[in-house]
């Protein structure tokens, strides 16, 4: 599902990951650790092709990003569902437009959006939440928006950058049982996160980041290294 | 490019929002952009006009050739056949000095007065009227007719032809220049719009094409804006170009008769239909030149 060979990126000048090789196979779950700055978004972006290596290869759903063409892109997008640390969310649409939106953007009919997206809704618990706008949501709602819009369109990957890093304890944990399930269902899901409870309660494959090198990548991991 | 009627539909609901949202940026676009137009229409018609004017005035533009006194009636046959055989000439025709002399009673409106007062003799000469197929050819026919035997004095328009050669030519190069300038400014002013209208939408961009919207999907409504507000501004022109124009040319009509203004529904039609087409094309390049910029990144 995902590849990276002897990936190196930097910002001009500026290292944020160094020769960095991993593999993730289909129907993983997999935690991304390290510190702030670790390049754990650096990651993420790669995958999602909105950032290139300086060096290296990546392959995604089994093509090359590097040599991918820029009209291509979008139909990988399409496979990956990405969830952002700010939601990013539209805050002059309701829930339901918001996810609505994802599909209508790849061009679904307005009957499988009728369809799909309460379905969606629905299964992260937002169905009484669909006609409310997001300043109207609570933070851990938002999220769940975040992540319907992600799912709306049945990637075959969820990528989800610190999906619990600005939400209560009990918050997170509903937010990463609901990832756990769609993982369940056959989806691929890559989180960073530096949530140590969740990470080490769970015993998912952890791979650390540390100042851009990946330091460790361990099945049934825990968030720091055991002692 | 390619896209479906479903997507086409998502496509005018969001041209319609942001012409909606941001009323007074696109005011100002197809404002200035009407402004340019209008500008832009005025001075084609100045060329039109002057051009119009100026070949009215080059058809009018005669050689008289006045004759040595008592040249004989062979001799003026001679010479009207010679002056027939230039091949620049188109039109000769003798004027007796009675017939130039009556002429000339009937402008002052005194039929026998004027010979009266001339004691009987007539001090006017034979002449000819020479019109040449081309107007810029007359300084050379009339140097050939003053080199002919009879051939007294020369006179024609001197100068004014080729004046207003030279004016049209003026005003062909002013009004050209004008026109590159404001198509440069209007693109410049509904790029600035578009990319207003993209910086208010920034967010609803990049969340596009992180759910996977292809280049296309979000360059058309921007693309349809810029067509609107350069399509928008254009028809406003041509509205003010057309009731302007026609009011003028009727005044012009009725108080100055002897200039000839160009009133052609074809041509004006003609150059309506080019200004909207103008309007529409400001419209794309400005707005590809912003939606170019942001989709590279
Ligand atoms: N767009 C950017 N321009 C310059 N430097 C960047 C950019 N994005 C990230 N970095 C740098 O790369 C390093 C890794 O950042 P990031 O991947 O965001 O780490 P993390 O998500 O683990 O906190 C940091 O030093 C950061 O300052
Ligand atoms: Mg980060």
């Amino acid at each position: 599902m995902i590849q990276f060979f002897n990936v190196t990126k930097t910002y001009n000048g500026v290292r944020a990951l160094l020769g960095v090789t991993l593999q993730v196979e289909k129907g993983e779950f997999v935690f991304l650790v390290g510190p702030s700055g670790a390049g754990k978004s650096t990651m993420l972006k790669m995958i999602f092709r909105e950032e290139v290596p300086t060096k290296g290869q990546i392959y995604v759903c089994g093509r090359s990003t590097i040599r991918m063409r820029h009209h291509e892109i979008p139909f990988l997008r399409r496979q990956i569902g990405m969830v952002f640390q700010d939601f990013r969310l539209l805050q002059e649409r309701t829930a339901y437009e918001n996810v609505a939106f994802a599909m209508q953007v790849i061009g679904a009919s307005p009957a499988e959006i009728k369809k799909r997206v309460p379905e969606v809704l629905e299964m992260m618990g937002l169905k009484g939440h669909a006609g409310m706008f997001p300043q109207q949501l609570s933070g851990g709602e938002q999220q769940r928006v975040a992540i319907a819009r992600a799912l709306v369109n049945k990637p075959t990957l969820l990528v989800a950058d610190e999906p619990t890093g600005n939400l209560d304890r009990d918050t997170a944990w509903e937010i990463i049982n609901c990832l756990q399930e769609i993982n369940n269902q056959g989806t691929t899901v890559v989180i960073a996160t530096h949530a140590r409870e969740i990470v080490d309660t769970l015993r998912q494959r952890v791979i650390a980041l540390e100042k851009g090198r990946l330091v460790r990548d361990e099945y049934e991991g825990a968030y720091a290294h055991a002692t | 490019m390619p896209m479906l009627p479903k997507t086409w539909l998502y496509i005018v609901q969001e041209t319609l929002r942001s012409l909606k949202r941001n009323g007074w940026i696109n005011f100002a676009a197809a404002g200035t952009t009407a402004v340019s137009l209008f500008i832009l229409g005025v001075a084609i018609l100045l060329v039109i006009d002057t051009n119009f004017i100026a070949s009215s005035v080059e058809s009018d533009v005669e050689i008289m050739a006045y004759l040595q006194d008592g040249v004989k009636e062979d001799a003026v046959t001679a010479l009207r056949a010679q002056i027939k055989a230039i091949p620049q000439v188109k039109d000769v025709s003798f004027i007796s000095k009675d017939q130039a002399l009556t002429s000339l009673e009937q402008q002052f409106g005194q039929s026998g007065q004027l010979r009266q007062s001339l004691g009987g003799s007539n001090p006017l000469p034979d002449a000819f009227k020479v019109s040449t197929t081309d107007p810029r050819q007359v300084t050379g026919v009339a140097n050939l007719l003053t080199r002919m035997p009879g051939v007294d004095k020369v006179r024609y328009g001197q100068g004014v032809v080729e004046k207003l050669l030279e004016l049209t030519y003026y005003m062909r190069l002013i009004g050209l220049t004008v026109v590159v300038l404001l198509a440069l400014c209007a693109i410049f002013l509904i790029a600035t719009t578009i990319r207003l209208t993209m910086f208010a939408r920034r967010r609803e961009i990049v969340i596009m094409k992180s759910v996977g919207a292809t280049d296309w999907y979000v360059r058309w409504p921007f693309l349809l804006e810029g067509i609107i507000l350069g399509g928008a501004g254009a028809v406003v022109a041509i509205a003010v170009l057309f009731f302007s124009y026609s009011t003028l040319a009727s005044k012009v009509m009725e108080t100055l008769p002897f200039i000839p203004l160009m009133y052609d529904n074809l041509v004006l039609l003609q150059l309506f239909l080019s200004l909207l087409a103008a309007g529409v094309g400001l419209g794309i390049i400005g707005s590809l030149i912003s939606v170019h910029r942001y989709l590279q990144a």
